[in-house]
């Protein structure tokens, strides 16, 4: 075992000193054939546009465009990194970034000097930060989602309600959606599922609350505040009785119940957006504001990254293509296509100008006020417990105390495990 | 048995006994020689045999019986996101026995496979009714029931969670029109683990009917006929003759019930609706979640392989013990005719 690995460190040295990787500018090291990792299908025609240009633009090149599901991709990537077949760059996001930042598996990149692949000022600042790890840069940003507050005029107007704007306070949105909410009809105000990123993650940091502290140790469930910022959607739910109840949104996707007509408001991310804009009878009835106000204006910000696998053959060609992606060109090819927002600054006006009748700018200035999307290094063992165990307190099985105090519980103990991982 | 055949032929007086001896003697030295030249037969028979299966058993040992072997050996060991392990002795066992989790799966896949054995005797009921002479149309309703078996648990299960559908589904569309107001089956914990079962019946009713079918056809006519003159009638006829001579395919088809119920996995995940962003925040998702499907989420979610891995083989163990039960219990009540 040890001989072999031995022998496999050897492979690489040789094969790095092979691809020259002083060299990085000349010709020779930028040829060759790599594969690209993705698993939005919606992104594909976007990502095929970008990868021919780069083709294009750097001749001998070939850029393979991988699509694996979602629902597989992470599995697969995971396999395939253990196994040394790991597409040679690829798309990462904010709950998956530790494992592979924390275990080795991806390329550090420059973001200084001449082999800089990006250039930090050209990005949102928190985005650039959720792809460090430890000081050092790892992924370069691709694109954004904010979320805001999608409305369905046509329910508005009938209830003779003002459209919302960016003066609402969380009570202006609890007395309007009541108002909206006609039982009758089978039409709700506003829906209140267990949805992390487009819902109670920013309804804990408008209340001033916090999920994971600073050093990805613990828990903040038990925080006062945080538990104000769950209690939004349980009293929507149970007390103002302006939303469907859970097991309503369990059997209905929320986002499918506000296409349909049946929500009059829904806190969505901005990659929805380009689905509502493709029916044009949905496109008609709805717009976007801000969300509304806690105790501080706040919306999450999250957003993919290009990553380069650690064990490429290619990682000068990998780099290249990388700082291409975060290049202009490639931006605007993403803004064009509607589906993702560039992260670049000074890119997304296409993507804006591309849904007129939306007031998508909204969605742009949440950066403003924007707050990280919280993570640590196995995101996904604890954001499985919250979803379950907040669920609970949503459904009313349970109180919101008890819930988060089981929450608080549990997810102590997996951060514990995760530092005593790294030891 | 010669030699017997020789003093009795010495005692007996007249000889038409004589040519016997000879014969006996000559067939004594032909079964010796048959016998090794059999052997001899028999080995390369053997040879021939093994070398016939060895694509298939070589295809199990790889793909089946050296996964089994490694999974039990992570078991016991930490095993990292992209690989290295370390062994941890029974740490992984030890954990298990403490999560509630594990119990609550437990409990939920044994209540499943008690719903799902119910079946059985409505399989059986529709075989007897299929065998009926004079039935009408009983290749129709045949393929009827043998059409859930052929079809995808995926595609079942999607069908399923919109029929459940607590708002639009059409099971309480129709039970609204008789005044009843439908719970939310599948996001409801009280009625999630009956309705996911239900739908297990409806799957596993054409397999074991089809099974049960073969079996009562295999019953002889004659014992139908001599019972009816000794004067039983149709009931009796059912449980004297019928019942016990199908007992074996009954005992087949419990114990592959149990075991395929023990590791249901597609169609529940897919009925809670756990493949998608909903995932597990369906309220009754700790009511309806089975032992696979939390080893599916450790393992391959969580990034916790090694207890996934301990998971699967405490499961493993269940079902050996179960079957092997079964097997036992057997002798009381399965009549091989």
């Amino acid at each position: 075992m040890r001989r072999r690995s031995l022998l496999a460190a050897a492979a690489t040295t040789t094969l790095a000193a092979g691809c020259g990787a002083p060299t990085v500018t000349t010709s020779d090291s930028l040829r060759g054939r790599i594969t690209y990792g993705v698993w939005d299908v919606y992104q594909m025609k976007a990502m095929r546009k970008a990868a021919k240009e780069f083709e294009r633009t750097h001749p001998g090149t070939t850029v393979d465009v991988q699509l694996t599901p979602n629902a597989t991709y992470w599995t697969k990537l995971r396999t395939a990194c253990s196994g040394g077949s790991a597409p040679d760059v690829f798309w990462l996001n904010g709950p998956n970034f530790g494992l592979y930042a924390d275990a080795g598996q991806l390329l550090p990149l420059d973001t200084e000097g001449a082999d800089a692949v990006f250039d930090p000022g050209d990005f949102p600042a928190d985005m650039t930060k959720l792809y460090r790890w430890k000081g050092t840069q790892y992924g370069a940003p691709k694109d954004f989602d904010t979320i805001a507050l999608w409305f369905n005029k046509e329910l508005f107007d009938r209830a003779k309600v003002d459209y919302p704007d960016g003066s609402w306070t969380w009570q202006d949105m609890i007395n309007n959606a009541q108002r909206l909410t006609d039982r009758k009809r089978g039409t709700y105000g506003i829906a209140a599922p267990v949805r992390s990123q487009e819902n109670y993650y920013d309804s804990i940091a408008q209340a001033g609350g916090w999920v994971i502290s600073k050093d990805r140790t613990k828990s903040g469930y038990a925080d006062p505040k945080t538990m104000e910022g769950l209690k939004l959607w349980v009293d929507l739910i149970h007390r103002y009785r302006a939303s469907p109840t859970l097991q309503q949104l369990t059997d209905t996707d929320p986002t499918q119940m506000f296409q349909a007509g049946k929500l009059a408001m829904g806190w969505e991310a901005s990659y929805n957006a380009a689905t509502f804009w493709a029916d044009p009878e949905l496109r008609a009835k709805i717009d976007v504001a801000p969300l509304p106000r806690g105790r501080h204006r706040a919306s999450i910000l999250h957003g993919l990254a290009n990553v380069i696998y650690a064990r490429t053959k290619y990682p000068a060609l990998a780099r290249e293509f990388v700082r291409f992606m975060s290049g202009k060109s490639a931006s605007l090819i993403q803004a064009k296509y509607g589906t993702a927002i560039p992260a670049r600054n000074g890119t997304q006006k296409p993507w804006t100008d591309g849904m007129p009748k939306f007031d998508l700018q909204v969605h742009l200035d949440a950066v403003d006020y924007s707050v990280p999307y919280p993570i640590s290094t196995n995101t996904a063992a604890w954001a499985h417990k919250e979803l379950q165990m907040l669920a609970r307190a949503w459904s009313g099985n349970e109180s919101l105390d008890s819930a988060t105090r089981s929450l608080t519980k549990a997810m102590d103990k997996l951060l514990a495990q995760e530092g005593k991982a790294r030891s | 048995m010669s030699p017997e055949t020789e003093t009795a032929g010495a005692k007996g007086a007249p000889p038409p006994v004589i040519p016997v001896t000879p014969v006996t003697s000559v067939t004594a030295l032909d079964e010796r020689q048959l016998r090794r030249r059999e052997r001899k037969f028999h080995n390369r028979d053997k040879w021939w045999g093994y070398a016939l299966i060895a694509p298939a058993g070589l295809g199990l040992a790889v793909f089946y019986l050296w996964p089994v072997l490694q999974t039990l050996y992570y078991s016991f060991t930490e095993w990292g996101p992209f690989g290295g392990t370390t062994w941890i002795g029974i740490e992984n066992y030890r954990t298990l026995v403490s999560d509630p989790e594990v119990w609550q799966s437990l409990g939920n896949t044994l209540f499943y496979t008690v719903l799902v054995l119910l079946g059985i005797p409505v399989a059986m009921v529709l075989a007897v009714l299929l065998n009926l002479k004079g039935m009408r149309g009983t290749g129709f309703y045949r393929t009827l029931y043998f059409l859930p078996v052929v079809t995808m648990p995926a595609a079942v299960a999607v069908v399923w969670r919109w029929l459940y559908n607590g708002d639009i589904g059409i099971i309480n569309e129709a039970l609204a029109k008789i005044g009843i107001d439908g719970a939310y089956w599948v996001s409801d914990p009280s009625t999630v683990r009956f309705a996911v079962a239900a739908v297990g019946v409806w799957m596993t009713v054409g397999y074991n009917m089809i099974l049960l079918l073969a079996g009562l056809q295999g019953i002889p006519q004659d014992y139908y006929e001599a019972a009816s003159l000794d004067g039983a009638g149709r009931v009796r006829q059912f449980f004297s003759v019928t019942l016990p001579l199908l007992s074996p395919t009954l005992f087949f088809t419990t114990v592959l019930s149990v075991i395929q119920s023990l590791q249901v996995f597609d169609l529940i995940y897919m009925i809670l609706g756990a493949n998608t962003a909903v995932g597990p925040t369906n309220p009754a998702y700790s009511e309806g979640q089975t032992v696979v499907m939390l080893f599916f989420q450790k393992s391959f979610y969580d990034n916790q392989r090694a207890y996934g891995a301990a998971i699967v083989c405490v499961l493993f163990v269940l079902i050996m013990a179960l079957t092997a039960l079964q097997f036992r219990l057997q002798k009381r009540w399965v009549h091989y005719g």
